[in-house]
């Protein structure tokens, strides 16, 4: 797939609580065509403190209004800058990086996101429902107040919550949802976006439950593009940049 | 029109700008962002005489003004790049060269021996500094016995343009350089990467998987730019500078120090796109300031 580098005008920067905005971006150019879990790297300017691009998961894409949106967790000092830019300013972007969720046979499809890994899954689930599918998603959150653009998830899927508190959804992690507890568990495909910990939990949850699983990684990465081999993940097959030949690797060829 | 050609030692540029190994992949992966044609050159990934899966993860840590790297020369060897890469960039109307890696002689050598076959490539970068490798790599570029030593093999079998790779991490680079040049080196490249570290305070863990990597950016430029300075006045044969340039006047900076061309690193992981605006905007200058010929910049500083 052909990759760009475009300067975004940004149409809005909403902040959804203190710890996520949103972005939405707009090119005159008509956009290429974009996968679910690709990512595009963000310049960040005048950031002293930081120096490299920051890898962004596409949350979601508008073909008829040229838009891509950025669902992002303020995560250090380059994302902390990055949530002070205004309407009418300008972000520069490499995109669409990355290969993508594999396009599933069946329609039983679970799409599994934690915190900021949720992002990538909106995309994906609007993706799958224009080919026809109808994705569940589970989304996991600390409590009731984290849970982020609710109606907008809805409308592309079922979605099943879990909160650690229990303020929302079922109580615990998503490994801890009901889910995963029923005689039969009905879904062919999972794919699945958050943090470490929890793509290595459900890794061995599909595993006992014979599902195949996709994790989506978000290694520390410089170049985004295959050149500087910094964002490996350890497999089966050796080591993989998880901005080429991922961010979407297939769980059981992992080695966590 | 200004003249961009730059004969470096028998090694025809059409312009002083190059890529760093290690920063620009095999060139096809910036082929969406750069025309590769339009470069003086490109040199590309570390080559090993065998496979190497590289260091564990993580590898890399920003830094201010720069970032640290322990990739650790991950290759799949030369006889993978013989018959798998080769084919897919030997057509590029540009200087195609490959940085020959090792940790002991021989390997240099043999990996030196079957790129010499290749008809495409027209240089080799002999990496004698690389510091993410357990064995070798930089172990011989620190001292001049062994720097010598290397080079000297590596000469006998390799008939084409030999560029040596220096590494700063010493404490005289000068009398390295020396040593390299006396063992019939074409030219030198410098610098590689500074030795650095970073720590995680929070967990009190180092910030790479080796403890120490390698700092690449513009926090290394300025101490590049003098040791350009201090080789180039010290040898007779041409000098590449890198280390931290972001763009065309860093270019001229290291020109003026005395280098012949330049190689433009970790800045293509933040635009991929920058060597063909640094080409245009040295342009740009030359029309502006009345240089008839790049060749003027060259060691053209007034001190």
């Amino acid at each position: 797939m052909k990759k760009f580098i475009h300067d975004f005008e940004v149409l809005y920067n909403l902040r959804l609580n203190n710890q996520y905005f949103l972005l939405k971006l707009f090119n005159e150019e008509p956009l290429p065509p974009i996968l679910p879990a690709q990512f595009v790297q963000v310049k960040i300017e005048d950031s002293p403190q930081t120096f490299l691009r920051r890898p962004i998961s596409i949350h979601d894409v508008n073909y008829e209004k040229n838009t891509i949106s950025l669902l992002i967790r303020i995560a250090g000092k380059g994302t902390a800058k990055l949530s002070e830019i205004k309407a009418g300013e300008k972000l520069n972007l490499v995109y669409p990086l990355g290969n993508s969720f594999t396009m599933p046979l069946d329609d039983s499809i679970l799409l599994v996101g934690g915190g900021c890994g949720v992002a990538p899954l909106l995309y994906t689930a609007k993706y799958f429902m224009q080919f026809g599918f109808n994705p569940t998603l589970l989304l996991g959150y600390r409590d009731k107040n984290s849970i982020l653009r609710k109606e907008r998830f809805e409308k592309y899927g079922n979605v099943f919550y879990t909160t650690d508190d229990g303020s929302y959804g079922e109580k615990g992690t998503v490994l801890e949802h009901s889910i995963f507890n029923s005689e039969h568990f009905p879904y062919k495909n999972i794919y699945a976006c958050g943090p470490t910990v929890m793509l290595k939990n459900l890794t061995i949850k599909a595993k006992e439950l014979n599902v195949p699983l996709e994790v989506s990684l978000e290694n520390l990465m410089a170049c985004g593009i295959g050149a500087c081999l910094c964002c490996v993940q350890n497999t089966t097959g050796g080591h993989k940049c998880v901005c080429v030949d991922g961010p979407v690797l297939k769980a059981n060829e992992i080695i966590w | 029109m200004v003249n961009f050609e730059i004969n470096f030692n028998g090694l025809k540029l059409k312009n002083p700008i190059l890529t760093a190994s290690g920063t620009f992949g095999y060139g096809y992966e910036f082929e969406d962002f750069v025309n590769l044609n339009d470069l003086g050159g490109f040199i590309v990934k570390g080559t090993t005489r065998h496979h190497r899966e590289g260091n564990p993860y993580p590898r890399m840590a920003e830094t201010p003004s720069g970032m640290l790297n322990a990739v650790g020369l991950q290759n799949k060897g030369v006889e993978y790049f013989c018959k798998n890469i080769y084919p897919k960039i030997k057509n590029y109307k540009t200087n195609v060269i490959v940085n020959v890696s090792g940790s002991i002689v021989d390997d240099y050598v043999e990996t030196a021996e079957m790129i010499n076959e290749l008809d495409n490539i027209h240089a080799i970068e002999l990496n004698i500094s690389c510091p993410n490798i357990k064995e070798g790599g930089m172990a011989f570029g620190t001292s001049c016995s062994s720097a010598a030593q290397v080079v000297k093999e590596v000469r006998k079998v390799y008939k084409k343009h030999l560029m040596v790779k220096l590494s700063p991490n010493v404490t005289d680079i000068v009398s390295i350089a020396k040593s390299v040049e006396a063992e019939g080196a074409d030219s030198l490249s410098l610098v590689n990467t500074f030795l650095g570290m970073a720590i995680d305070i929070k967990t009190r863990k180092p910030k790479l998987s080796t403890i120490t990597g390698g700092l690449s950016g513009p926090a290394i430029k300025p101490i590049a730019v003098r040791m350009v300075w201090q080789v180039s006045k010290a040898v007779h044969i041409p000098v590449c500078g890198l280390g931290g340039i972001m763009n065309y006047e860093d270019v001229i900076e290291f020109m003026l120090a005395g280098a012949s061309c330049v190689q433009i690193g970790t800045a293509n992981f933040i635009n991929p796109d920058i060597t063909m605006k640094i080409i245009h905007d040295l342009k740009v200058f030359c029309n502006q300031n009345n240089i008839k010929d790049i060749n003027e910049l060259i060691g053209a500083l007034n001190c």
